[in-house]
Formats: C-alpha cells, sequence, structure tokens
C-alpha cells in the first residue's frame, strides 16, 4: 500500500463538494490540534436522507481527500444508515491508509458523526 | 571525526525501512544510543545495582559511588560543582522545579517573569503556572522576522520588577542560538536571575556554566545520547540553598518527626525517592563518550550538516525555511515547510524512503502562531549523521513536492 493512492491524490487535487450550503440542518466540525487539521461537514436532510453535503477545512493530502470522498459516500444516504457507518467503510474507498495516519483520515468521519448529534 | 566508527557504535542505524538504510533526522527531539551507553546501564543492573545512599553493604555502597561519580563527571562537563548538579527526570521536571522554587523565594504579585516567543512549551507553562498562582505578569521577549531575539524590546521589557528572566539557549524549532552572555549580563543588573533551557544546546556544543552566565540551567539525558528518564537541573549554589524542595518524601530529609522535617543539603533536597541511578549511570557513559569525540568536533559536524541543508533548502523555491540562515548563529537543525503541502504529508512520503524527520507544532505554538503556520517540519542532526545523509534528504524533498503538489 502506497501512502497516497490514486484516489487520495485525486480527490486532493479535485475535491468534491467543497464549500458551504446555504441552509444546512446539520453541521459538524472536527479539528486536529495537534497538526491543524480541520474539517467542516454541512449536510441538508429531508425525511431522513441526506439531500446535499458540502465540506470545508484545510490540513493535509489525507484528511481532505477523506473528507471529499466521504461526501460523495454518505449523499443520498438515510441519517439512520450513516450513524452505523464504520470506519472500515471510508479506509477501504480511500484505497487503505497506513496506520500512522488513520487518524487524519478519519478525521472527517469524527466530524460527520458530531453532525449527526453522536 | 570518523563517521563510520561513529556509526558503527549505534546499532540502531542498521536497521532497514522499507528496504533502504535507516537515516534518522531527528535527533532533536530524541538521539539514538551508542553501545557504550546501553552497556553502561546494562552493566550497572548486570554488577552493580542496589539502592543508594542508604545500603551499609558494598553493593549499595559501589551504587552509591557510581551514582555520585556520574554526577561529578556531568559537573566537570558543565564546568560546574556537583553539589550544583541535581538529577531530575528530565528538562520539563527541571524547568517545573526551578519555576516552582523561584515562585516561593522570589516572586511576589506585581513582579514579572520574561520569557521569549520561541520557547517550548516546557519553558513557558511553569512560568504561567507560577504567575497565576503568585499574581505576577509574564511577558514574552519578542523574535525579529529573521527569528533572533528582539533586543531592543529585551531592553523596553526588563524592568526593576522583573525577577526571571526564562530562555532557551537554542531553539528547537528556529535553531537560532540566543545570546545568553549579554542577556545574563543585563538581566543581572535589575536582579533578575536567568534560567537556560539548554535542552538543544547541552548535546551539540561546548557549554560551560561559568561562560554562560546563567543562573539556573536545564537539560535531558536522552537528546545527547543518554537513556530517557534523567534529566539535569543545574543552579548556582546560592539559589539552591535557599529553594525548598518540590517533591517531599525517602533521602531528601535530614531529621523526621511526626509533626515535620528538616531538609537535606543541595542536591539531595531535590531528589525524592529513588532516583534514576541506572540512567545516572549511562549519562555519565554518554558524557564520556561526547568528550572522547570532543563538543567542538560535534559542533563544527553539526553546523557542516546544517549549512548544507540550508543550502539545498534555501535553493528549492517551493520550500520555506524558518529561522536565521547563518549556520554559525543556528542549532544543528531546520524547520521549513513545502509550499501548500501540509508537514505531514511530507513526513510520511519520506518515511516511505525511511527517512524520519519531525512534523508538527514541536512543542511551540504560540511560535508556529507567531509564525503564522499551524505546523512545520523539521529536520535536525548529529554526530551520526552524515553529507550523504542529507542529500538524500533533499532529493527526497524533491519526490515529495512532485509527488503532491
Amino acid at each position: 500500500m502506497s501512502p497516497y493512492e490514486e484516489v487520495i491524490l485525486e480527490h486532493w487535487r479535485n475535491p468534491r463538494n467543497r464549500g458551504r450550503l446555504d441552509k444546512p440542518d446539520l453541521v459538524g466540525v472536527e479539528v486536529n490540534p495537534l497538526c491543524g487539521d480541520a474539517v467542516r461537514l454541512e449536510l441538508q436532510v429531508a425525511e431522513g436522507r441526506v439531500t446535499d453535503v458540502r465540506f470545508d477545512g484545510q490540513g493535509c493530502a489525507i484528511s481532505q481527500a477523506a473528507a471529499s470522498l466521504l461526501t460523495e459516500l454518505i449523499r443520498g444516504r438515510t441519517v439512520a444508515e450513516l450513524r452505523e457507518m464504520r470506519d472500515e467503510e471510508l479506509l477501504s474507498a480511500l484505497g487503505g491508509v497506513i496506520p500512522t495516519r488513520r487518524n487524519c483520515a478519519l478525521l472527517p468521519l469524527r466530524a460527520l458523526r458530531r453532525a449527526l448529534g453522536g | 571525526m570518523d563517521l563510520a566508527r561513529i556509526r558503527a557504535d549505534f546499532p540502531i542505524l542498521a536497521r532497514r525501512e522499507n528496504g533502504r538504510p535507516l537515516i534518522y533526522l531527528d535527533s532533536a527531539a530524541t538521539s539514538q544510543k551508542p553501545v557504550p551507553v546501553i552497556e553502561a546501564e546494562a552493566r550497572f543492573y548486570r554488577e552493580r545495582n542496589a539502592n543508594v545512599r542508604r545500603g551499609i553493604y558494598l553493593l549499595a555502597h559501589e551504587a552509591t559511588e557510581l551514582y555520585e561519580g556520574a554526577r561529578r563527571r556531568i559537573a566537570a562537563f558543565l564546568g560546574a560543582r556537583p553539589e550544583e548538579v541535581v538529577f531530575t527526570r528530565g528538562t520539563t521536571e527541571a524547568l517545573n522545579l526551578a519555576a516552582w522554587a523561584l515562585g516561593e523565594t522570589r516572586l511576589a504579585p506585581g513582579d514579572r517573569i520574561l520569557v521569549t516567543e520561541m520557547e517550548h512549551h516546557a519553558n513557558l507553562l511553569p512560568w504561567q503556572e507560577v504567575t497565576r498562582r503568585r499574581g505576577a505578569e509574564l511577558r514574552a521577549i519578542p523574535i525579529t522576522p529573521e527569528g533572533h531575539l528582539d533586543l531592543g524590546a529585551f531592553r523596553r521589557l526588563l524592568d526593576g520588577r522583573t525577577r526571571v528572566v526564562a530562555l532557551a539557549h537554542a531553539s528547537n524549532v528556529l535553531g537560532t542560538i540566543n545570546p545568553v552572555p549579554a542577556i545574563a549580563e543585563e538581566a543581572h543588573r535589575v536582579g533578575a536571575v536567568v534560567v537556560v533551557d539548554a535542552a538543544q544546546s547541552v548535546p551539540h556544543m561546548p557549554v560551560d556554566v561559568g561562560e554562560l552566565g546563567a543562573d539556573v540551567l536545564a537539560f535531558s539525558g536522552h537528546k545527547m545520547l543518554g537513556p530517557t528518564g534523567i534529566g539535569v537541573l543545574w543552579a548556582q549554589a546560592e539559589l539552591l540553598e535557599a529553594w525548598p524542595p518540590l517533591l517531599t518524601g525517602g533521602e531528601m530529609v535530614r531529621e523526621v518527626w511526626l509533626e515535620g522535617a528538616t531538609w537535606a543539603d543541595p542536591p539531595a533536597r531535590f531528589e525524592a525517592g529513588t532516583p534514576p541511578i541506572a540512567q545516572a549511570v549511562a549519562l555519565a557513559a554518554a558524557v564520556e563518550y561526547l568528550e572522547g569525540i570532543g563538543m567542538e568536533a560535534i559542533r563544527a559536524h553539526g553546523e557542516a550538516l546544517t549549512a548544507l541543508a540550508l543550502e539545498g533548502l534555501l535553493a528549492r523555491p517551493f520550500a520555506e525555511v524558518y529561522g536565521p540562515r547563518d549556520p554559525r548563529a543556528r542549532g544543528a537543525l531546520v524547520a521549513f515547510n513545502l509550499k501548500g503541502l501540509h508537514p505531514h504529508d511530507v513526513a510520511t512520503l519520506l518515511d516511505q524512503e525511511g527517512i524520519c524527520i519531525r512534523a508538527g507544532h514541536h512543542c511551540a505554538q504560540p511560535l508556529h502562531r507567531k509564525l503564522g503556520i499551524p505546523a512545520s517540519c523539521r529536520a535536525s542532526f548529529y554526530l551520526y549523521n552524515t553529507r550523504e545523509e542529507v542529500e538524500a534528504f533533499l532529493a527526497a524533498l524533491d519526490r515529495a513536492w512532485e509527488a503532491l503538489r
């Protein structure tokens, strides 16, 4: 496993759904004070389902690529499903993440859990 | 310096990472250990282990002799008297003890303590705590854009209420070597005590406490080839004699009643409980090893590697370098960023090539805030590093830049 699989580089260079929503229903912010990485996730929810999503943030390639990819993974899914979302789903969608950097990759997922009130 | 011979003394340098030789450029965090140090600690446990200062039997006598012998060895290394050398857990404990004791003996409400903007948290937080507890004021001497202390600002901040000036001898991020003798002279003129965090200087250059002119000096064993769990607090005898102990318990008392106790003389007064005995013995072996090579030679080698790294970084337009440009003005380390890349990404890519550098805020958050960056990369060098390693590090930066830009 390379630390920067193509999927990570691709999302880092071309982030999806970066920005803010006009009226988000749910917002989650997570920061890592050790490195300054920060991710903000905004969700629009209708009838228990995520209809739109944006992320904003700063930090390393892995945390920002993971945030971008996460927005694609969660759009259209129900809040109930997302509450059950496991770390492994995001890590494997990223092509695997080396152990020293898993914390970076999971930062956006922690922001999502915060948004969902978990 | 015979680099091949020195490197052969450090078993860990034979380790390979991803099929490549390990290139260890994080000695400012902790140094690697040579066989004579590892063996000194092991030999103590195999042949001489007993508690110190209390046993009547021969083994305990020998252990005590080794422990006190280590103190004498380290005192001589610093140009100090053995009774002025207190063994602590490390720089952090030494600075906490000094801050607490100076707070107890010298600090009144409205008094002032000066630190600098480039301090490691270990030489900032103890002063924050003591000024808060005593109702005193904490001020920081600013740095110039080049990364030097602003001496004009220092003179404006230094006033008759200033009781302590606490500063790093060498910055762990900027590398800056601060002019301690000049600062001490001015601080003494207003009666302030000068406390020096020497964690990044004592391992790398000749340091003589008399020439330095400070009153208190702290450093760690593990950054100078010694074991973890031991450090040194050196302080002028008259200060130590006036200081109450921070920790109380066994071994630091003269007489104890149920209602009270009288303290032992320094340094024992500040070494409550069983001290790091094997670690002191191994630290003395580290000092012997360093002196065998020569601190002047170690300094020259560190300066040459830093010059090479600085030159290479400054020649790369995508790199941003922090701290003075002149290698003679800095310790054996360089902090930098690759523009637009997070330090953790740079460190991870270098790690793939077996190159260990530090990435983060290096326990100096206020300094990084001042520099306007959340974090930085840092490469630091020691006597076992080679020019080839520095060149490999620079070439790896080019590849990291290409991979992520």
